[in-house]
C-alpha cells in the first residue's frame, strides 16, 4: 500500500516539486495551499505523514501543526517542517508546536525522502 | 511535469509574488500597519527565495535573503517601516524583479545598484538592531518537563511475566559486517513523553540506528508502573543500544536529530571489545528487545485488546511492554483512537483563530489556449444564432410565436454565455498599475521630483489582451506626466503647492468600456508653448484660430514634443502620437483636459475585449464592410454644394466651414475604378492616426452591430486596408476596414501591397 | 481504414483526383480536410486574380483559390456545380475551387513518373509528377510547393 503524504505549502513552485518528488518516490500525495486548507483536507485524507511550510497565509505552519496535534486522531502523526538554514528560531517554535522533524531548504528530493523514511514505519 | 515546467511555474509565481510584494509595500507606505500586510510582504520574498534556492539561482537567493532578513525585522517590530525604510524596500523590490527577470531571460542586472541596496538593507537590519545575535528571541526552548515518573510504586515489569525475545537483525536486510574492529558506541536513549507528542517514535529511531551497523539493544522497563497507574501519555522506558559502525559518532547522533530535545540521550564511544560488558555495570535491568517485531503487522494478544483500544497512540511503548509488540505509529494507533470528539472542534477553532481572513475566492488556473478556444466557439455560437434568426425572418413563418420566443430566449442565452466567457479572460488592471508605481519611482529619481502615485479601481477588470497592451502607452503617459506635468519641488512650494506632486491613476467601467484616467496636479499644458511649437513644426498656420481644446490636442500630433531637450525619459523618440496610436489600435480613444496651474487629465476609453468590436456595417461597391465605431466621429449625408473638387483627383467636403478631404473607400480598395458620386452615398467622418479628420465615402449604412473579430492572417495573410474579418448574420464573411491604412492611402501612400502572396509562396 | 493502413504499409498513397477543364489533377488525400460545395466568397481588395475571396467555414475565415487560374489556366466562373477542396497546407487551411472530384486513387510511389521535360518552369514548379491511370494522365500537385507557407513553418 502506498504511503500517503499531505503537503501544505503556499508556493506553487514548491508544491509542484513536492508532488513530483513524492510521486516519483512512490508516495501518494495530497496537497493543501495553507494551514486552513491543510486542516480541512486532513480529515478526509488520513495521511501517514505531513510535510508543511511555515510561512503561509491564513494559517501558518505553527498554527497548522498545533491544529493537527489538537486532533486526537492525529496527535501522533509525523509532521515534517520545511525550513531554511537560518530559521533556528522557527525550527524551535515548530518543535514546540509539535513538529516531528524538519527538512532544510533549498529543496532537495533526497533529503525529503530520507526525512520521510525516517519518521514513518 | 519536469523541472523545466516547474521552473516556468516558479517564474509565474515570482511575478505574482512580486506584485504582492509591491502592493504590500505600497500599503505600508500609506500607513497600513496590519501585521498581515507585513506578513504577506515577508512571505512574498520568502517564497521567491525558497523557489530560487531549489533552482540554484544564487544571485536571487542571496538578495532575497538579505531582503527577507530586513523584512523580518519589520515583522518582529524591531524596525519601524517609515517612509525612508520603505523607499529602500521598494527599490529592493524593483531589484528583486530585475533579478528574477534576469534569471528567467538571461541578461544582467545593475550590480552596483543591487550591491548598494544590499548594503542599505543590511544597515537597516543592523542599525535598528543593536545586537543581531541576541535579538532574535533565541529564547531557549522550555525543555518539556521530563515525564518520567519520579518514583513508580514498584517496578512491575518482570512480574508481568514478559518473555524476552532474542534480538534479530534479519529483517533489516543489510548484511552487516560483523568485524569487531568497528568502533562501537553505546547509546542510552530515554524518550520523554513529548517525543511521542511530536509524532516521533522511539522504535523508528532505533530502527534507523540499527541501519548504521550491528546493534544490540536493551530495554529497561524499571520505570513502568502497574497497569492501573500507567499514564498512557507518559514514557517509561530507557533504551540502551550498542552499535558497531564505521559511520562515526556524528552519524549516530544524526539519527536522533529530530528527537534531541525530547529525550535524554547519551552517546559514548566504547573501548573495543567491552561493548557487551558494560551492561554489568549498568544500573538497569535490561530486557533484550526484538526490534524486528515492531515492523510486522502486530497482532494484539487476546485480552489486551481492550487495553489497546483504551490507550492511544503515544503510549505505544507501554503497549509494547504489555504485548511485546509496538503498534505502527500513525496507523493502527490512529484507528484505535476513536475517542476524538474534540477533534473537529479543535480544528475549527484553529481555523477560526487563524484568521478572520476574508474567505479567499476559489480559483483554478487554466491554459489560455483553452479559454481562447471556448471564446472562439462562443463567437461561432453568436454567429450561428444570428444566422438562424435571420433565416427565420426571411422564411417568415407567419408569426409562429413559439419559434420567435424560442429564438429570443436563445439570443438572450447566447449573449449571456458570451459575456460570461469574456469574463473569464477578464483580469484586474492591478498588475499594470503596480508596474506604474515603479515607473513613477524611477522617473522621480531621475528628475529629482517628489511624486506620489495614487491608484484607484485597480480591481477593475478588462480583457487580458488589453491589459498586456496597456502597459506601454501608460508607462509613456506617466513619464510624460511626471517629466512635463509636475513642477520641481521648489517651484511647487513657491506656488503654494505640496512639494510632493500627485499622479492619480484610476480605472472604472463605464457603459461597456473601461475608462482609465491619469491625472497630475502639475502645471497643466502650456498652451502658448504648444501653439508656438505647432507653428514652428508647420502643424498649424501662424494665425490659426484654435480653441484651448484644439491646442491641447496638438500634443497628439505625430512628431510633436515640447520637451526642450530629449531627456532619457519622455524622450526615447516616442511622442504622445504613438501613445494615441497604440490606444486606437486597441479600439480605444484618448482625450485630454488641462487646466493651467492645476494639472492635466488624460482619459483613455478602451473596449473590454478585443474579441468583439462595435462596428458600423456599411455597403461599398456591393460589398459589406465593417467600420470600427471608435474611429467614427459622425456620419453625414453630403449635399452637392458641400463637395468641392481640388486639383485633379481630390475632393473636399465642407463641414461647418472647414474642409475635409473625401476618401473614396471603394476606389482605394480597388472595388471599383470609377469614383463614386458622394451625393449618392454617406460620408463617415473619421479621426485617424495623427489626429487628422477624413470623410470616408461609402454607399450606404446598414446599421450598427457588435461583431466577433476573426483573423485573416490565420489562413491567409495581411490584406492592406483591412484590419480583420468577421462573420455576419447571413453567414458570409465581411471585412473590417483598417481606417488608418485607408486614410494613409488617401494621402498618397499607396496601400502597401505587402506581397499578398507571401502566404502563397 | 484497414485498407488504407494496408496500402500505406506497402508504401502506397491515396490521392484525390479532380478535373479542371479537360485536365485531371490529384493531391494527396492526407492534406484534404473535406470537400464542399461552392458558396459565394467575399472578395478581398488588392488580392491576386486567382484569389476568389474568403468564405466562412464553421467560424474560420477560409481563403478560396481558383486553382485553374493559379495554375495559369482560364479563370473559373464559379457556380453551384463547382466544389471546394478544403486542404491543409502547412499551418494554414485553404479552399481550392475545382470543377469536380473524379476519383480516389491508391498508388505506390513507383507509379508516379517524373514530370516530363517538355513542361515549362511554371508547370514544373507545382507538378510533383504524373500518373498514368487507365489511359488518362493525372498530374500530382505538390501543394506545399505552390501554397507553402515557409514563414509559418519556420516559426
Amino acid at each position: 500500500m502506498k504511503k500517503k503524504v499531505l503537503t501544505v505549502d503556499d508556493s506553487r513552485t514548491i508544491r509542484n516539486m513536492l508532488l513530483v518528488t513524492l510521486n516519483n518516490a512512490g508516495f501518494e500525495t495530497i496537497q493543501a495551499e495553507d494551514g486552513v486548507e491543510g486542516l480541512e483536507v486532513l480529515e478526509d485524507c488520513n495521511p501517514d505523514v505531513i510535510v508543511t511550510d511555515i510561512n503561509m497565509p491564513r494559517l501558518d505552519g505553527f498554527g497548522f501543526i498545533e491544529g493537527v496535534r489538537r486532533n486526537e486522531k492525529y496527535r501522533a502523526i509525523p509532521i515534517l517542517v520545511l525550513t531554511t538554514e537560518s530559521d533556528a528560531e522557527k525550527k524551535n517554535r515548530a518543535r514546540q508546536a509539535g513538529a516531528t522533524g524538519w527538512i532544510v531548504k533549498p529543496f532537495d528530493p533526497t533529503k525529503l525522502i530520507d526525512a520521510i523514511e525516517r519518521v514513518t514505519a | 511535469m519536469d523541472m523545466n515546467e516547474i521552473k516556468e511555474i516558479f517564474f509565474q509565481e515570482c511575478e505574482e509574488q512580486l506584485a504582492e510584494l509591491e502592493s504590500g509595500l505600497l500599503r505600508l507606505n500609506d500607513g497600513d500597519r496590519d501585521p498581515e500586510t507585513v506578513n504577506a510582504v515577508f512571505r512574498a520574498v520568502h517564497s521567491i527565495k525558497g523557489g530560487a534556492g531549489a533552482f540554484g539561482l544564487d544571485d536571487l537567493v542571496s538578495f532575497a535573503h538579505v531582503f527577507e532578513t530586513t523584512l523580518d525585522c519589520v515583522r518582529s517590530g524591531r524596525l519601524e517601516p517609515n517612509q525612508d525604510v520603505l523607499k529602500v524596500m521598494l527599490k529592493s523590490a524593483d531589484v528583486l524583479a530585475d533579478l528574477t527577470n534576469c534569471a528567467r531571460d538571461g541578461g544582467s542586472v545593475d550590480e552596483a545598484r543591487s550591491k548598494q541596496l544590499i548594503r542599505e538593507l543590511e544597515a537597516l537590519a543592523h542599525g535598528e538592531m543593536p545586537s543581531h545575535a541576541e535579538a532574535p528571541a533565541a529564547k531557549p526552548v522550555a525543555a518539556p518537563k521530563a515525564a518520567a515518573p519520579a518514583a513508580p510504586a514498584a517496578p512491575v515489569a518482570n512480574d508481568q511475566g514478559f518473555v524476552p525475545v532474542a534480538f534479530s537483525f534479519d529483517d533489516f536486510g543489510d548484511d552487516m559486517p560483523v568485524e569487531s574492529v568497528l568502533p562501537a558506541y553505546e547509546v542510552i536513549f530515554k524518550p520523554k513523553a513529548d517525543l511521542y507528542r511530536k509524532g516521533n517514535e522511539a522504535t523508528l529511531l532505533l530502527r534507523d540506528l540499527s541501519r548504521l551497523g550491528e546493534m544490540s539493544i536493551y530495554c529497561n522497563m524499571d520505570a513502568l508502573p502497574s497497569l492501573e497507574e500507567l499514564q498512557p501519555e507518559n514514557a517509561y522506558f530507557t533504551w540502551r543500544a550498542v552499535i558497531k559502525t564505521d559511520k562515526g559518532e556524528d552519524a549516530v547522533r544524526a539519527v536522533f536529530e529530530f528527537a534531541e530535545w525530547d529525550c535524554d540521550l547519551e552517546i559514548k564511544a566504547l573501548e573495543e571489545d567491552n561493548g557487551e560488558q558494560s551492561d554489568d555495570e549498568s544500573p538497569m535491568t535490561p530486557v533484550p528487545f526484538d526490534l524486528s517485531a515492531l515492523f510486522d503487522e502486530p497482532e494484539p494478544p487476546v485480552g489486551l485488546v481492550e487495553e489497546e483500544e483504551r490507550i492511544a497512540a503515544s503510549e505505544a511503548e507501554a503497549a509494547a511492554a504489555a504485548s511485546n509488540v509496538v503498534q505502527l505509529p500513525g496507523t493502527k494507533a490512529a484507528d484505535s483512537a476513536k475517542s476524538a470528539p474534540a477533534a473537529p472542534a479543535a480544528a475549527a477553532a484553529a481555523a477560526a483563530s487563524a484568521a478572520a481572513a476574508a474567505p479567499a475566492a476559489q480559483t483554478i488556473r487554466v491554459d489560455l489556449d483553452r479559454v481562447d478556444r471556448l471564446i472562439n466557439l462562443v463567437g461561432e455560437l453568436v454567429i450561428n444564432q444570428a444566422m438562424l434568426s435571420q433565416s427565420v425572418i426571411e422564411n417568415d413563418t407567419n408569426g409562429t410565436s413559439s419559434i420567435n420566443m424560442g429564438l429570443e430566449e436563445l439570443q438572450q442565452l447566447t449573449r449571456e454565455i458570451q459575456d460570461s466567457v469574456m469574463a473569464i479572460r477578464a483580469q484586474p488592471v492591478k498588475p499594470v498599475f503596480q508596474r506604474m508605481a515603479r515607473t513613477v519611482r524611477e522617473i522621480a529619481d531621475i528628475t529629482g521630483k517628489s511624486v506620489r502615485l495614487v491608484t484607484e479601481g485597480e480591481n477593475t477588470e478588462v480583457d487580458k489582451t488589453v491589459i498586456d497592451k496597456l502597459a506601454e502607452p501608460l508607462t509613456h503617459m506617466i513619464r510624460n506626466a511626471v517629466d512635463h506635468g509636475l513642477e520641481m519641488p521648489e517651484k511647487r512650494v513657491a506656488l503654494g503647492k505640496n512639494p510632493e506632486g500627485t499622479v492619480r491613476l484610476t480605472a472604472k467601467h463605464r457603459s461597456g468600456r473601461i475608462i482609465i484616467e491619469l491625472a497630475d496636479d502639475g502645471q497643466g499644458i502650456n498652451r502658448e508653448r504648444v501653439r508656438q511649437k505647432a507653428i514652428d513644426n508647420d502643424l498649424i498656420a501662424a494665425d490659426a484660430n484654435l480653441s484651448d481644446e484644439e491646442i491641447d490636442n496638438l500634443i497628439f500630433h505625430a512628431g510633436f514634443s515640447t520637451a526642450e531637450k530629449v531627456s532619457d525619459l519622455s524622450g526615447r523618440g516616442v511622442g504622445m502620437d504613438v501613445v494615441k496610436r497604440s490606444i486606437q489600435a486597441l479600439g480605444g480613444r484618448i482625450s485630454i483636459q488641462s487646466k493651467p496651474g492645476h494639472g492635466s487629465v488624460f482619459t483613455l476609453s478602451l473596449p473590454l475585449t478585443l474579441a468583439v468590436l462595435d462596428g458600423m456595417v456599411v455597403t461599398v461597391a456591393n460589398q459589406t464592410l465593417v467600420v470600427p465605431l471608435t474611429a467614427i466621429v459622425e456620419t453625414l449625408q453630403p449635399e452637392a454644394n458641400s463637395i468641392h473638387s481640388f486639383g485633379a483627383n481630390q475632393r473636399l467636403i465642407s463641414i461647418r466651414n472647414s474642409f475635409c478631404p473625401l476618401v473614396d473607400v471603394g476606389k482605394i480598395l480597388n472595388f471599383r475604378y470609377q469614383a463614386a458620386n458622394p451625393v449618392e452615398g454617406v460620408a463617415l467622418l473619421v479621426e485617424s492616426e495623427g489626429g487628422g479628420q477624413r470623410a470616408l465615402m461609402v454607399d450606404a449604412i446598414q446599421g450598427q452591430r457588435q461583431v466577433v473579430i476573426k483573423s485573416l492572417e490565420a489562413n491567409y495573410t495581411h490584406v492592406p486596408g483591412i484590419a480583420a474579418a468577421t462573420i455576419l448574420g447571413d453567414g458570409r464573411v465581411a471585412l473590417i476596414l483598417d481606417v488608418d491604412a485607408v486614410v494613409a492611402a488617401s494621402r498618397g501612400q499607396p496601400l502597401r501591397h505587402e506581397n499578398a502572396l507571401a502566404a502563397f509562396g | 481504414m484497414a485498407y488504407l493502413a494496408q496500402n500505406l504499409t506497402k508504401g502506397g498513397r491515396e490521392l484525390i483526383a479532380f478535373r479542371i477543364g479537360d485536365q485531371e489533377f490529384c493531391v494527396d488525400i492526407m492534406s484534404v480536410r473535406e470537400i464542399r460545395g461552392w458558396t459565394p466568397a467575399t472578395p478581398m481588395p488588392h488580392s491576386p486574380s486567382y484569389m476568389l475571396g474568403v468564405i466562412n467555414l464553421r467560424g474560420a475565415v477560409l481563403p478560396i483559390v481558383d486553382l485553374s487560374a493559379r495554375l495559369g489556366m482560364r479563370r473559373t466562373e464559379p457556380s453551384v456545380r463547382h466544389v471546394i477542396i478544403v486542404a491543409q497546407v502547412g499551418q494554414k487551411i485553404i479552399g481550392l475551387l475545382v470543377e469536380a472530384v473524379s476519383d480516389i486513387l491508391t498508388v505506390t510511389e513507383d507509379k508516379i513518373q517524373p514530370t516530363p521535360e517538355v513542361a515549362s518552369e511554371f508547370e514544373r514548379s507545382f507538378a510533383r509528377g504524373v500518373l498514368a491511370i487507365e489511359g488518362r494522365m493525372i498530374c500530382l500537385i505538390e501543394m506545399d510547393a505552390i501554397f507553402g507557407d515557409r514563414e509559418s513553418e519556420a516559426a
